[in-house]
């Protein structure tokens, strides 16, 4: 058996091995192709809520007037917005190879999660109060409109606080020299996907669903 | 802190990421507008989606690092995402006549 002859243009190609796809190491890949199936997931979603709210357009509720409900959504999603902005300092400063500094910016990012949560939360309560479930609307509309506000924010909300925990994780670990600066990009990664998915709910749950007079 | 640093000996700098950041907060405050001058419900869906959508490449291009990878990445997720916007608009017709159907 003789040795399979190789040309020069194919031992200088990427054919040739030793490198990886797309030239980004596979941490970075695999969170790539997490972050495409977690986007089909909420693709599904919004899929499904814009399915049965035009399949119920007369019915469908309208509970967010301008003050104080899509105020307060919006300084929800720009606080949200806020913690991309530390996420991306936290990234650079991790490359430069400040430890401390990277820490101090996740654990920024961190609070504005937190605090998203919080915000959050307190919206749920008072519709809550007022008697929405996932199968009830008080307001005499689509059953159907508890079922996907809650479902679809309810996973959000998931998302960041498996992110908030993720980032401590990160924090404390890069911290200490425990995990590299890509390691932090990567959950960089996770968490920009979380905050763009919410770039998408927000004005296609809340925008949509405007009370007016 | 205003100072411009290098990371990774690209374009993206502090100044850069706090420009896009700009952006976004600037589309965000449009499209509450648009919500509070209370368009027809199809004209908002429209602009909405369109926004949301610069907003994602926005963030995927900088934040996301995209704009300085190799474009071999970048044309591997767009497609993902076109698949996504499309699979909630492409069922609209299919809801709208589930509507009319009910009677």
């Amino acid at each position: 058996m003789s040795e399979p002859k190789v040309d020069a243009a194919t031992l200088n190609s990427a054919w040739a091995g030793g490198g990886s796809p797309f030239a980004i190491g596979s941490k970075k890949l695999g969170m790539w192709l997490f972050i495409l199936s977690d986007s089909l997931t909420f693709a599904v979603l919004l899929f499904a809520y814009s399915y049965v709210r035009l399949a119920n357009n007369d019915t469908w509720s309208h509970p967010f007037p301008i003050f104080p409900a899509v105020v307060f959504s919006t300084a929800m999603t720009v606080v949200l917005l806020g913690s991309s902005l530390t996420m991306v300092m936290a990234v650079a400063a991790a490359h430069r190879g400040e430890r401390k500094a990277a820490a101090k910016w996740i654990i920024a990012t961190m609070i504005g999660g937190a605090a998203f949560i919080g915000l959050h939360m307190y919206e749920w309560m008072h519709l809550i109060d007022e008697g929405l479930r996932p199968f009830q609307n008080p307001w005499g509309g689509s059953p159907l409109f508890g079922a996907t506000f809650f479902g679809i924010t309810g996973l959000h909300m998931t998302h960041v606080a498996i992110g908030v925990i993720y980032l401590g994780v990160m924090a404390t670990g890069f911290g200490r020299g425990k995990f590299t600066s890509e390691d932090v990009e990567v959950s960089g990664l996770y968490w920009h996907f979380v905050d763009l998915v919410w770039m998408f709910v927000f004005p296609l749950i809340y925008l949509m669903s405007v009370k007016y007079n | 802190m205003s100072h411009a640093n290098e990371s990774q000996g690209h374009g993206a700098t502090t100044k850069l990421f706090i420009w896009v950041w700009c952006w976004l907060a600037v589309i965000t405050f449009v499209e509450v507008y648009l919500a509070y001058i209370h368009l027809p419900a199809t004209l908002m869906l429209t602009l909405l989606i369109g926004l949301s959508v610069i907003k994602a490449a926005l963030i995927m291009a900088y934040f996301m690092h995209l704009r300085f990878e190799r474009l071999s990445l970048v044309l591997w997720l767009i497609p993902a995402l076109v698949f996504c916007i499309s699979l909630m608009i492409i069922f609209f017709p299919d809801g709208y006549r589930a509507w009319m159907m009910r009677g």
